[in-house]
């Protein structure tokens, strides 16, 4: 039996959605950033346009993953264009790599 | 004339560089600098916008060869390279960015220029290190001033090599020689020119073609240079590597600048580091100054020759490798003839993240959008600072017709992105005093009070 035809677990989109609006609040206030975490466009790029950070704030939130979910961000790798295209593709990152 | 060599390193095989955990020779670097040279267009005026460090010394290096001088503004924005051309008509942008989107001339960085000829020419030439004139002009360095156009500053060759071998007599006492110096800051900046390229070049130690960003990079850079390691890097690297609790590979120094180092910060470093941090001081203007312990010392001491005076309201600087006297922008207390205290900053300079600018520089781009018929920039002293210990500006704006999303768009068309406003607040009229004056506490009254309007734009 492949994997795919493996039931998915029904929480885990739930799961992201309340990951990434946790995320959300944690960036806001980390940064504090004049808006409110829902009104973060969860698929608008988070650099340049969009929610338009810049390199400090991508520090700062690196600091916040790694305190909050044991992440640990790198500069080089591959992924990091996908992981900072969104909110929603950041949760996901996160959701697949927490160590807490 | 008086010359002083490219580098002081002397012989062909020792090391200069490290690259992608490669050691890269002086025989290598010279052949590397001369095959550039060969390519550079006709242009007195260069912009070096190359990222990896070894490319960046390899052009300043093939341009100070060729008679060229770089040019290092403070940003690089649309508006910055507008005015950087009507300066230099001539100038060219040398980026290893297959994206860059500079509006000059472009040439790209090629890794692989050089042929088995190149190899051959370099191995069967007699050794010798190439002897730049002191007075040749190598560089010129601006600051952002307090109108639109960024302000030059002039670095001979023989004054960037004057106070980049003081610096390095400094660090002699706590660093062993020929380190490998590793930079959290980009080689553009006046800090990173000096401590990342020039103070390798002049002291026989050996840059690392990195620039790494999330304190994980940091460690994993590290590891890749054998020792003595240095760290050349600025607070909020130093307070993002504390809050990520990251372990690092062995250390022999550290240094920082770019912003005040506050006790606390510089002691937890050296306990958790197990090795001495040295704050350096400075400017755009001055080069590096002075330096001190941190963790142990307030006072700081002047590099030799460099001495302080007061004339009426400033504090000047001036002798060793300073082109010309200078005023400080910052509030000094001479100790003695070379030390001195630190009280702070002049209340119209604003440091962000170690980038410095001045209200009056912001004001101006920010009144200049059409449509904006009065605005101000300020610092918030109610925001609480972040993990990385940054805290921005916030700014008020009268622009009736303006959405606020236009103004940030065009502000960030003009300065750095680090100084848009946090929040920009719209408001219907200015609280100017009969003066023309704004005080900053009465915007920070009104601040208080759009914030008890709208708590969420408020953290």
């Amino acid at each position: 039996m492949s994997e795919q035809a493996l039931p998915q677990p029904a929480t885990s989109r739930l799961d992201t959605l309340a990951l990434e609006r946790e995320i959300a609040r944690l960036i806001v206030q980390g940064l504090n950033l004049p808006i409110a975490p829902e009104q973060i466009d969860p698929d608008a790029p988070l650099y340049g346009e969009g929610l338009a950070l810049d390199s400090i704030d991508i520090l700062e939130i690196a600091l916040i993953v790694s305190k909050q979910y044991g992440i640990v961000l790198r500069a080089d790798n591959q992924e990091n264009e996908q992981i900072f295209r969104s909110l929603r593709h950041f949760a996901r990152y996160v959701a697949a790599q927490r160590s807490k | 004339m008086p010359a002083w060599p490219l580098f002081v390193h002397e012989r062909p095989e020792s090391i200069v560089a490290y690259r992608d955990g490669a050691a890269i020779d002086a025989r290598r670097f010279l052949r590397d600098v001369r095959v550039l040279a060969r390519r550079l267009p006709c242009g007195t005026h260069v912009l070096n916008l190359c990222a990896d460090r070894y490319r960046f010394a390899v052009a300043f290096a093939a341009s100070l060869l060729s008679g060229k001088c770089s040019l290092l503004p403070p940003a690089h924005t649309p508006e910055v390279i507008r005015h950087l051309q009507l300066f230099a008509p001539d100038a060219f942008c040398l980026t290893d960015d297959a994206d860059c989107a500079v509006e000059l001339p472009l040439l790209f960085y090629r890794d692989g220029d050089a042929d088995d000829a190149d190899d051959a020419a370099a191995d069967a030439a007699p050794w010798s290190v190439p002897q730049i004139g002191a007075a040749q002009l190598a560089a010129y360095v601006f600051t952002s001033g307090s109108t639109g156009a960024p302000l030059p500053h002039r670095k001979t060759w023989g004054r960037l090599v004057q106070c980049v071998r003081l610096e390095a007599a400094r660090l002699a006492p706590l660093a062993r020689s020929g380190s490998a110096i590793l930079g959290t800051v980009p080689p553009q900046h006046m800090y990173g020119f000096e401590s990342t390229v020039l103070l390798p070049l002049q002291s026989g130690g050996a840059l690392c073609a990195r620039r790494p960003f999330f304190p994980a990079d940091i460690a994993a850079a590290l590891q890749e240079l054998p020792r003595a390691r240095m760290l050349i890097t600025t607070p909020v690297h130093l307070r993002s590597l504390i809050a990520a609790e990251m372990a690092l590979p062995g250390l022999d120094l550290i240094v920082s600048a770019t912003a005040m180092l506050p006790a606390n910060l510089a002691r937890e470093v050296e306990r958790r580091y197990a090795a001495p941090l040295l704050e350096i001081y400075g400017s755009t203007e001055t080069g590096q100054i002075a330096a001190r312990r941190t963790a142990f010392e307030d006072q700081w001491r002047l590099w030799d020759g460099v001495r302080l005076e007061w004339v009426g309201e400033r504090c000047w600087a001036q002798g060793g490798h300073i082109e010309q006297p200078t005023a400080i922008a910052d509030i000094l207390e001479l100790k003695s003839e070379d030390r001195f205290v630190l009280h702070g900053r002049t209340a119209d300079l604003v440091n962000i993240a170690g980038k410095r600018s001045s209200l009056a520089h912001l004001n101006h781009h920010l009144n200049a959008i059409p449509g904006v018929l009065d605005g101000a920039f300020f610092v918030r002293e109610d925001a609480h600072a972040s993990l990385a210990g940054v805290t921005r500006l916030a700014a008020l704006v009268v622009a009736p017709t303006l959405e606020l999303a236009t103004i940030l768009r065009q502000l960030r068309q003009r300065i750095d992105p680090v100084f848009l406003p946090r929040p920009l607040l719209r408001v219907e009229a200015l609280p100017r005093n009969e003066t023309g004056k704004l005080p900053q506490h009465t915007l920070r009254t009104l601040v208080a009070q759009a914030a008890a309007r709208a708590p969420h734009l408020f953290a």
